[in-house]
């Protein structure tokens, strides 16, 4: 566990998921899972929140959204991919209107597997994304930039796209 | 209870018919449950369907336009002036199957789904790009 | 007339987790028009019936929602069943009517969760996630999915209820009842839950008919239809009534949907106790050939299924309409009138499903 001074916040989208993973993330906010014991709060918003949940993969449509939301946040921010559509385009991977999972048009630094992703994987993948989150706080308390970090998620977002 | 299951017909019809077996269906009071196209791969057909309901007795009335290949551009009146809902699925036919539906009330021009690839169910005719 | 002004509403929301895009024309606080627009989820997954045979379709099937994830896969198999002319064993049909019934189950109780958030009664929220967890759980014990089960496949099932897991069905049962039988009387009797319900959003019986509305949102403004009445799987042998209200606003549609909830809970047990020995599956031959249309009446309404094969793996058209794509025209019909604080609660009423709907 790290030492966590802040409590991020989330805040979730919808890809072109099929609601199974959507419903888990919510599940994930109740009592019985109760991700809020991590200080995260759900919020709607996303000029303040930290961490994106994405589920479901990338159309042509939502392309757009999720790079707005993405650019919305303010640093330090992190990207959470709840489920396998959201990781790679899962089992609607070959369809005509699916361009692949979520890291075809923001960088992604939690993936988490699943279909639907299970509550204790989600949570899990939250608490790693926290980490990330105090990791980047901590720089950006330092004085050093994140851009290295962004252009080197850039540069494998590339790199994952030439494959 | 009493398990009604109901009839589940087919009824085939020409293209230019749709309005008035759907005004009779309208005047026997039922309601359309869905319409859908098909691409028959096999026959190259292109099929349209609407499917007209009875929420008492739970019967089913599929009318069903067939269009060959080479007749898939043929004008089809719309149905959104006699069931207002129509248009949704008129919309959803135009854009991924191409079928020609003329006026439809609520027009999305194509941009119901707004997907780049244009009618992806159906192949392209030669000559088209 | 006051000031005409423009307001998109989504696709990212805070009151409904799905991206759905609305632009509300306001004169004052007053709506005026609404145009939905869709395609936020559009995948096209209807055309995978080229890439994949009919037994994976299945599988993708399921995945068209994953609240109603088991109707989607029942509905998918029993009209190939159909087609193919395959008798499915009388067990596999009453353990497909009991996992339907569990999917509604849950269904309904996420919705009566997701309405209390949309009014702002969070401790309601909370409340009904927590009693539907325990659904959940014998969800997972039976299936050992909790949201997609995937139990279903062309001639019957892939899973068995043990005498165990029916215990568990039952206490569970009981669990329930008796825990929405605490919510309901918030639900319909607590002052301020009905100030914002009633008179919201109301659909005359005409209406409802005139728009093609489906499942609780048409028998909410009276219209007894309910597909279940049609006898597929086991429905045929238990013993079940349509539950409707005559108020045709969102206390009406609670009102019925709570009442669904004590429905399923009845239709577990009476298909439990009736539950037949027998095999869980019929042996498939061949390849579908030929068309069937088929309606089922997922949680959130009627669903059509159209299938058509021609006599290879991969099917020529595998078509759903979704009961969320039929409601379109209900809730484009009561926004208008509405105040603008009440789009929440009216978008949330009809029990949205859009992966539902575009597919």
């Amino acid at each position: 566990m790290y030492k966590i001074t802040r409590s991020p916040w989330v805040m979730h989208y919808d890809g072109s998921s099929c609601n199974g993973c959507d419903i888990e993330v919510l599940a994930c906010l109740t009592p019985v899972y109760d991700a809020e014991r991590f200080g995260i709060i759900n919020t709607g918003d996303p000029m303040q929140a930290d961490i994106l949940l994405v589920t479901g993969g990338i159309n042509t449509q939502n392309a757009p959204v999720v790079k707005q939301l993405y650019d919305q946040m303010a640093d330090p921010k992190v990207v959470v991919a709840v489920g396998v559509c959201a990781c790679t385009g899962g089992v609607f991977k070959d369809c005509y209107n699916i361009l692949g999972g979520a890291d075809q048009v923001i960088p992604v630094d939690v993936y988490v597997p699943g279909c639907a992703a299970r509550p204790q994987a989600i949570i899990d993948g939250i608490v790693k994304g926290i980490g990330v989150f105090q990791e980047r706080l901590e720089k950006m308390e330092k004085g050093e930039s994140l851009t290295e970090d962004k252009e080197k998620k850039a540069e494998e977002t590339a790199e994952s796209e030439d494959k | 209870m009493t398990a009604t299951e109901g009839k589940n017909e087919i009824i085939a019809i020409e293209p230019g018919e749709l309005s008035v077996k759907a005004m009779e269906m309208k005047s026997k009071g039922l309601r359309l449950s869905q319409a859908c196209a098909a691409w028959l791969r096999k026959d190259e057909k292109l099929e349209l369907s609407y499917s007209f309901v009875d929420d008492d007795n739970y019967d089913m009335f599929n009318v069903r336009i067939s269009l060959d290949n080479d007749k898939r551009d043929t004008e089809i009146a719309s149905i959104s002036d006699i069931f207002p809902y129509a248009a949704f699925y008129e919309n959803e036919m135009r854009e991924l199957f191409g079928a020609n539906i003329k006026v439809i009330n609520l027009d999305f021009h194509n941009k119901l789904y707004r997907i780049e690839e244009e009618t992806p169910f159906v192949p392209k005719k030669e000559g088209q790009n | 007339m006051g000031k005409r002004s423009v307001i998109p509403y989504g696709p990212q929301h805070p009151v409904l987790p799905e991206p759905i895009h609305l632009d509300l024309v306001l004169e004052d606080e007053k709506i005026v028009d609404v145009l939905p627009s869709i395609g936020f989820i559009h995948r096209g997954l209807e055309k995978l019936t080229e890439k994949r045979d009919f037994n994976q379709m299945v599988y993708v099937t399921e995945r068209v929602c994953g609240i109603c994830s088991f109707g989607h896969g029942y509905g998918y198999c029993d009209t190939v069943e159909h087609i193919m002319n395959i008798e499915v064993p009388d067990r596999a049909k009453f353990l497909r009517t009991i996992w339907f019934e569990l999917s509604r189950l849950h269904s309904h109780l996420l919705w009566a969760g997701l309405m209390a958030d949309a009014f702002g009664f969070e401790n309601l929220f909370y409340q009904c996630w927590r009693v539907r967890e325990k659904v959940l759980d014998v969800i997972e014990l039976t299936t050992g999915g909790r949201v997609i089960f995937s139990v279903n496949k062309v001639g019957g099932v892939l899973k068995d209820i043990t005498p165990d897991m029916q215990k568990a069905i039952l206490e569970m049962l009981d669990y329930v009842e008796k825990e929405t039988k605490v919510l309901e009387k918030t639900f319909m009797n607590d002052y301020t839950v009905e100030s914002r319900m009633k008179g919201v959003g109301v659909l005359t019986k005409e209406q409802a008919h005139a728009l093609g509305c489906a499942g609780p949102f048409a028998r909410a403004s009276g219209i007894a239809t309910d597909m279940r009445m049609r006898g597929y799987a086991a429905y045929g042998e238990l013993d079940m009534e349509p539950i409707i209200s005559n108020d045709g606003d969102c206390y009406g549609r609670c009102e019925v949907r709570i009442g669904e909830i004590y429905q399923s809970i009845d239709l577990i047990r009476q298909a439990l106790d009736k539950l037949p020995e027998g095999e869980l599956a019929a042996v498939v031959k061949g390849n579908p050939d030929g068309e069937y249309f088929m309606r089922i009446e997922q949680p959130r309404g009627e669903a059509d299924y159209y299938i058509r094969g021609n006599g290879t793996p991969n099917l020529d058209r595998m078509r759903v309409r979704t009961p969320t794509f039929a409601n379109l025209a209900g809730l484009c019909a009561v926004l208008k009138g509405a105040d603008y604080a009440d789009v929440g609660i009216l978008a949330v009423t009809i029990d949205p499903c859009i992966s539902c709907t575009e597919r």
